[in-house]
């Protein structure tokens, strides 16, 4: 087809949040022709919304914290079904990505004696998060950016990719349209990245903004890439429920990790009735121990409201369902009792001001109203440790939607490291894959043809609401395959994405195709649809509970289940699942959990 | 249910305004009607959105002729029965709808200076104390949604001003340059005066309507032109060059 | 092509149904209001107009200036005049308002100006504005001075130590201009805020410490702005109507 626009490069990464980013500048500083696609504006991506900070073990504030420490706390938060490799690797590089993003304009917080300040977080052993406040992201992506911009790669700002182009078994490049003029545009390329992030957006309540539409988990399976963990949804402990319109927006875990403690209608700290074996040696059992604990980190132990999130969230899942919860259906996060109000204006402003200005709650008078958001995809493409490739040769994926790193459950703060560590990575393997290669792998005009022409089905005439259909899988997927599970539940969503996908087939919007948001939504649906299928099948499978998949009717964990991966392959229009061992750690490694 | 009465801004530059009655619950903001007008009336409403918790900037729109963001505007703010009128960034192009093109302001930011820090101590640290940083975390929590740079009169309504100033968002960008600790760029004024710094006649619309309330004319943009006073319009300043040599 | 036309054509000079007008039509008309009471008073009027009563000198004529070989007609507050003209006229809150209300350049956030071009303060004659630095030093000056010309009207002649309205309103009027000085935008980059590195030294951190205060007085820099106006008028007013038999100072001296 000639008359249609054509990139060509040797990296194309697709997304522009910290992942996305860093791999573009690495694929671009090792002398590849990078480009960047991202479907909104530069600048806007996903990654603004992490608050808290970006875990490194730099030994900053405690110098007992080294990568070991932050290894292991990283494993069992993921209940160790996390890969090793990419564990170890994230802990060990993680402060240098730090380092660099200092080198490159952020500014953290800082210690007394001027190095960069680190703060308590959920599942870490020691104070480890470098932040800036409570805007962590933001500082990260603008840094990310604008280092990006003087390295001259070039951009394609709201623009959406909705397929990969193969040449035989390997990456040839990916055909997208502009969201502005609704024209299709085609990206040839030796080696893609993908960095597009999560899929919260298949949930009616979650911290995601509208382009967590797993994407990039649906191109890749497209393309025939092994999806692992796809069944681990991290419920986010603490996201707003009232009012309506702002249920599922985030409230960043620094106020746990400075001093808030969860409470129920009754005031009570609830969280010390759920402390689970695996963490009670290291966990306050009483509330004048977790007192001490924030002045005294080495001989007091630490509170239960900063265990991992899923024992967090679950906690207050029960909470509220035993008759405990608010009238709202949350429970309460004070910090007003414990700190000043300068302290908590200073440490977190955009709490501070995204609940006056929303809720007209004052935190520093009174205690926030909190509950459970769907907010981070644990599973994603499985990918090679040391490098970030995917199973199809030249594709390559980093941050949320890879999937390995974080096991069943994500500590708070490794992502925004995982985005800088493996985005890294990510970039320099496609970079060096993409040089080694001669020639551009070429593209299938015919399947680009018959794309084009699909993508406009949705004006052609049809029934179905775009919207309708997107509120009706939110609802099925968050009642049927949300924080607690039970088989018949799931088999019921399947009917019901199998409906979604027949009734998407007669979707209608309106208007016409320049910047027609009804229109991106019901080429959305589709990507939404398949990850949706995919969560639903690997929590099928599953048949235990463990991080961020409870079932019902599987309430514990399983001796068989901690061995293996569930690996969701697409094939045709069929989707598989299979169980597939865990890669093995060595024993110098498996050390470090005797103690 | 109450119902809000809408006047939105529908099409391209030959557009026009289109009234709508909308349902909203209490506790909304404008952009949860705009979506439910979205969802239930017209849904092909172009709208830039992202976060809608006031971090990303996407949102920007005038509302009743103000520029803001619509995911940080309670209708709780408006009397019952007013109608409220959205439209786009007017400073920019439009694309369509409430969507415009703004990538000017992309094209100053590749022509900003880059930060060029000294090199870690022995340690490998780059130490810096709190105290020379707290300025320059002001700048940084800008959020790039240029409603600054929509209501700057000097481009908004003198757009023939776009080559050569590059507006309040762009002047908190240089400031941070200029102010940091470490930067080892020449620590000359006259940078900031390259992008049109004296255009500025500091009547502050951009510190008015900055969501993340940026103090941008006080703390950045005087502070530049006062930088470029201490260079060429401080009388003492230059007897003391004279006598003393370079300071 | 000029957008600002583009912007009229489709949604007129503005949206705003908040009433926007107020606040430069306030303030401008205060302006203007005392623009014109200070050149009667002290310029018109000058010395037919009696502006010293016992111990009471108004501001205006801080410090007296009187040489022989200037005829009658002059008024004396030529000579003391121009300071605070030039400091405030180039200061950036009055720039803030007075571009506002009367150059209309823009009358209002998000509101079209009228004019067709916009140079800003890079062509003359708005740079001079860059001249506040200039004008800063001679105000700082001033402060001393004003401050000597409260304490005075502590002191009549004659009779010595003693206290009156006018002593008071004197000396609240040279603590008012001495704020507005010292909340002074320019004030405040020259003790601090020109350094890059406050915690390189003593001295730095010294100066750090002195920026905080500067700081928070700056964030009022309209307040002391409009009260210091407000007084300085006030008090020249009253050391008039005092002068000219028009009040009677209360007061503890016996003989005034």
């Amino acid at each position: 087809m000639a008359d249609i626009e054509t990139h060509e490069y040797d990296v194309l990464v697709i997304g522009a949040g910290g992942a996305g980013l860093r791999a573009a500048v690495e694929a671009s500083a090792l002398g590849a022709r990078t480009g960047l696609v991202c479907k909104s504006l530069l600048g806007k991506a996903h990654t603004v919304m992490a608050e808290g900070g970006i875990a490194a073990a730099m030994g900053n504030v405690y110098s007992e914290d080294n990568w070991q420490v932050h290894f292991r706390d990283t494993m069992r938060g993921g209940k160790m079904l996390n890969n090793w490799r990419m564990a170890q690797i994230h802990a060990q590089e993680a402060p240098d990505r730090v380092k660099e993003l200092e080198e490159w304009g952020a500014l953290f917080d800082r210690t007394p004696d001027g190095r960069i300040l680190q703060r308590d977080f959920g599942g870490h052993r020691y104070a480890r998060l470098a932040h800036v406040g409570d805007r962590t992201g933001l500082e990260m992506i603008r840094t990310l950016q604008q280092h990006a911009v003087h390295r001259g790669i070039e951009v394609h700002q709201e623009c959406t990719v909705n397929r990969l182009l193969k040449d035989g078994d390997r990456i040839s490049g990916a055909l997208g349209y502009w969201r502005e003029s609704g024209r299709m545009v085609l990206f040839r390329a030796k080696a893609v990245v993908i960095a597009t992030g999560g899929l919260g957006k298949v949930y009616s309540i979650t911290s995601n903004s509208w382009e967590g539409t797993g994407d990039g988990h649906s191109l890749a399976m497209q393309a025939g890439a092994d999806m692992i963990d796809m069944e681990f949804v991290q419920f986010h402990p603490t996201g707003m429920v009232w009012p309506p319109s702002v249920r599922g927006l985030l409230v960043t875990e620094g106020v746990r990790g400075d001093g808030g403690t969860l409470k129920n209608t009754s005031g009570e700290r609830f969280m010390f009735n759920y402390i689970p074996p695996m963490f009670a040696a290291e966990t306050a059992d009483t509330e004048a121990e977790a007192d001490r604990w924030y002045d005294d980190k080495v001989n007091a132990r630490r509170t239960p409201d900063l265990l991992p999130r899923d024992e967090v969230a679950r906690a207050i899942n029960s909470e509220v369902k035993a008759g405990r919860g608010t009238a709202h259906g949350g429970v309460f996060l004070d910090i007003a009792s414990r700190r000043s109000a300068d302290y908590i204006k200073r440490r977190l402003p955009s709490m501070y001001h995204q609940f006056m200005q929303l809720a007209g709650v004052d935190i520093t008078k009174e205690p926030m109203e909190i509950g459970p958001t769907a907010h981070y995809a644990m599973g994603g493409v499985r990918v090679d440790a040391e490098t970030a490739a995917s199973t199809v040769p030249g594709l390559y994926a980093a941050g949320e939607v890879a999937g390995g790193m974080h096991g069943s459950n994500r500590l708070g703060g490794n992502s925004l490291s995982d985005l800088v560590v493996f985005g890294r990575r990510a970039g320099e393997s496609a970079a060096k894959y993409a040089l080694g290669l001669t020639g551009q792998p070429s593209v299938d005009q015919g399947a680009i043809a018959e794309r084009s022409a699909s993508i406009l089905k949705p004006f052609e005439g049809g029934q179905e609401n775009p919207y309708t259909l997107h509120r009706e899988l939110q609802e099925c997927m968050h009642v049927n395959v949300g924080i607690i599970r039970t088989d018949s539940e799931m088999r019921q969503a399947l009917v019901k994405i199998a409906e979604l996908k027949d009734r998407l087939s007669r979707v209608q919007v309106e208007g016409h195709i320049q910047y027609n948001t009804g229109w991106h939504l019901a080429l959305d649906m589709e990507h939404m649809l398949c990850v949706s299928e995919a969560i639903t099948m690997a929590a099928i499978e599953r048949k235990e509970s463990r991080g961020g998949h409870t079932r019902d009717d599987f309430p514990s964990t399983s001796g068989e289940f901690s061995q293996v991966n569930v690996v969701v392959r697409l094939r045709g229009s069929a989707v598989s699942v299979a169980q597939e061992p865990l890669p093995v750690m060595p024993d110098e490694l498996k050390k470090l959990f005797e103690e | 249910m109450p119902k809000a009465h809408l006047k939105v801004w529908r099409g391209d530059d030959s557009g026009q305004y289109v009234e709508y009655d909308v349902e909203y619950e209490e506790g909304m903001v404008v952009l949860d009607v705009v979506h439910r007008l979205q969802a239930t009336q017209a849904g092909d409403l172009a709208i830039r959105w992202n976060c809608k918790a006031g971090k990303c900037g996407s949102c920007s729109a005038e509302i009743n002729g103000k520029p803001k963001l619509q995911c940080m505007t309670r209708m709780g703010t408006f009397i019952d029965g007013e109608t409220i009128t959205i439209a786009p960034l007017k400073t920019f192009p439009i694309i369509r709808d409430l969507v415009t093109d703004v990538s000017w302001n992309y094209r100053v930011a590749e022509t900003m200076p880059e930060l060029k820090l000294s090199g870690p101590d022995a340690s490998g640290h780059r130490r810096m104390q709190q105290i020379d940083i707290d300025r320059e975390q002001e700048f940084r929590k800008c959020i790039e949604c240029y409603i600054c740079q929509d209501v700057c009169h000097v481009i908004r309504d003198h757009p023939e001003n776009q080559g050569n100033f590059a507006g309040p968002r762009f002047f908190v960008q240089l400031a941070n340059v200029a102010m940091h600790p470490l930067d080892q760029n020449p620590k000359s004024a006259t940078v900031a005066h390259g992008f049109g710094l004296d255009y500025c006649n500091i009547t502050k619309c951009c510190t008015d309507v900055c969501p993340e309330g940026i103090h941008i004319t006080d703390n950045a943009i005087i502070p530049l032109k006062e930088r470029r006073v201490d260079e060429y319009y401080d009388p003492i300043r230059a007897i003391g060059r004279k006598l003393f040599g370079k300071k | 092509m000029a957008q600002a036309t583009d912007i009229q054509r489709r949604y007129g000079k503005t949206q705003r149904v908040d009433r926007w007008w107020i606040e430069p039509a306030l303030f401008g008309g205060g302006l203007l209001a005392f623009v014109i009471y200070s050149t009667v008073s002290a310029l018109i009027l000058g010395n037919s107009w009696h502006f010293e009563a016992g111990p009471y000198l108004s501001p205006f004529f801080e410090p007296l200036i009187k040489p022989g070989w200037v005829p009658e007609w002059i008024s004396p507050a030529v000579f003391i005049l121009w300071a605070p003209l030039g400091f405030r006229t180039t200061c950036y809150y009055y720039r803030r308002t007075y571009y506002r209300s009367f150059f209309m350049s823009p009358p209002g956030c998000a509101v079209t100006e009228p004019a067709k071009s916009y140079s800003g303060e890079s062509k003359f004659p708005f740079i001079l504005q860059n001249a506040h630095r200039l004008f800063l030093y001679v105000a700082l000056v001033f402060i001393p001075i004003l401050w000597y010309g409260a304490l005075k009207a502590f002191w009549l002649d004659g009779e010595g130590l003693g206290v009156g309205v006018g002593s008071l309103i004197l000396t609240a009027n040279a603590f008012l201009l001495m704020m507005y000085t010292l909340s002074c935008h320019s004030l405040r980059h020259l003790i601090g805020g020109g350094l890059d590195c406050f915690s390189c030294s003593n001295y730095t951190r010294t100066r750090r410490k002195a920026w905080d205060i500067l700081s928070l007085a700056n964030e009022h820099h309209k307040g002391w702005a409009w009260a210091s106006l407000i007084s300085v008028g006030l008090a020249d007013l009253y050391v008039h109507l005092v002068a000219n038999g028009v009040l009677t100072d209360l007061n503890t001296w016996s003989n005034f």
